[in-house]
C-alpha cells in the first residue's frame, strides 16, 4: 500500500448572506463539485450530518438552491475541549443557464453525507454533431 | 460550555461560538498528526468521558478503519471520488485521496468499551476514560 498522502482540510466557508436573516446562527457553504457530461450536469454537495428529511433542493427561476439542516441535539451536554472545525447549517445556490436543463427530470440522491443532483440536459440544449458535407 | 436548549438557534449561535472558542487549544498538544489535515475532528468533554467527532462525507465505512490504543485513536482510510469517464469538470472543491490520522488523548481510555457510529458522513466516537484514571473525590477529615 502507498504511504498516506497527506489530504489537506479546507476550512468551512461561510455563506456570504445578501439580506440579514433572522436567525443568529452561522451558515456554511457545502465543498461543491460541478461536472458535465454529454446528457446531464451532475452537482455534488458535502453536508456532513445532514440526512435525506433534512435536506432541501428547489428550483426556481433558473436558480438552483439547496439546504440542509443539522441535528444538533447531539452535542446537548457536551463541552468542546478540542476543536478543527464548525457545525451548522449549509445553504448554497447556482444560477442555471436558462431553459438548459429538464427541471422535472432532475434525480437527487444523499449518501454519507453527500448531496448529487443529477440535472438532465433539456434536448434543444445537448451538443449536436454538425455533418461535414 | 455545557448547552441548555431553551431557544434552538440562539443555543446553535452560542454552540458555534463555544467551538470556535477552542480552535488551536492546545489540549491535545500538538499530539495530533498536524491540524488542517484530514479528516478534522472535534473533542468533547461529556461528563467524566469523552467523544470524538469527526467530518468525513463521502468516505465508505468499508474504506474506514479504526485502532484504540489506551490513549490513541488511529483514523485511516481511503476518500475516493469518481467523475466517470469523459466528464468535463466545471468546479472542483471536495478533496479525496487516503487519509492516516492519529489523536493522543491525555486522559487514559477503556478501549473495549469504545464505541463508533458513522452515519451521514459523520464519525462518533464515544471514549469511555479508563477506570483508574477517573478523578477520585478526595474526603476531607
Amino acid at each position: 500500500m502507498s504511504p498516506a498522502q497527506e489530504l489537506e482540510v479546507l476550512q468551512k466557508r461561510e455563506l456570504q448572506k445578501k439580506d440579514e436573516s433572522t436567525i443568529p446562527a452561522r451558515v456554511f457553504l457545502p465543498s461543491t463539485d460541478i461536472f458535465e457530461t454529454e446528457d446531464a450536469l451532475t452537482v455534488v454537495m458535502e453536508m456532513p450530518g445532514v440526512d435525506r428529511e433534512h435536506a432541501d433542493i428547489a428550483v426556481e427561476d433558473n436558480v438552483l438552491s439547496v439546504a440542509g439542516r443539522i441535528d444538533f441535539s447531539k452535542y446537548e451536554k457536551m463541552q468542546p475541549v478540542y476543536t478543527e472545525y464548525n457545525v451548522g447549517y449549509y445553504r448554497r445556490s447556482f444560477n442555471l443557464s436558462p431553459n438548459s436543463f429538464d427541471e422535472h427530470e432532475i434525480s437527487a440522491e444523499m449518501k454519507e453525507g453527500v448531496l448529487t443532483l443529477r440535472l438532465p440536459k433539456a434536448e434543444r440544449a445537448k451538443s449536436r454533431k454538425i455533418p461535414l458535407r | 460550555m455545557v448547552l441548555g436548549f431553551v431557544d434552538p438557534f440562539d443555543a446553535l449561535f452560542r454552540f458555534q461560538r463555544a467551538l470556535d472558542q477552542q480552535l488551536d487549544s492546545d489540549w491535545l498538544e500538538n499530539a495530533t498528526s498536524g491540524v488542517g489535515s484530514f479528516p478534522p475532528i472535534n473533542v468533547f468533554r461529556h461528563g467524566n468521558d469523552f467523544v470524538a467527532i469527526i467530518e468525513m462525507p463521502g468516505v465508505s465505512k468499508n474504506d474506514l478503519a479504526l485502532e484504540v490504543r489506551r490513549n490513541a485513536i488511529r483514523i485511516s482510510g481511503n476518500k475516493a471520488i469518481d467523475y466517470g469517464g469523459n466528464a468535463s469538470v466545471h468546479r472542483r472543491e471536495r478533496v479525496a485521496g487516503r487519509f492516516d490520522r492519529t489523536i493522543t488523548l491525555p486522559v487514559q481510555l477503556d478501549p473495549d468499551r469504545v464505541i463508533a457510529e458513522y452515519r451521514d458522513g459523520v464519525l462518533s466516537l464515544s471514549l469511555p476514560r479508563a477506570e483508574g484514571d477517573k478523578p477520585k473525590a478526595i474526603k476531607i477529615n
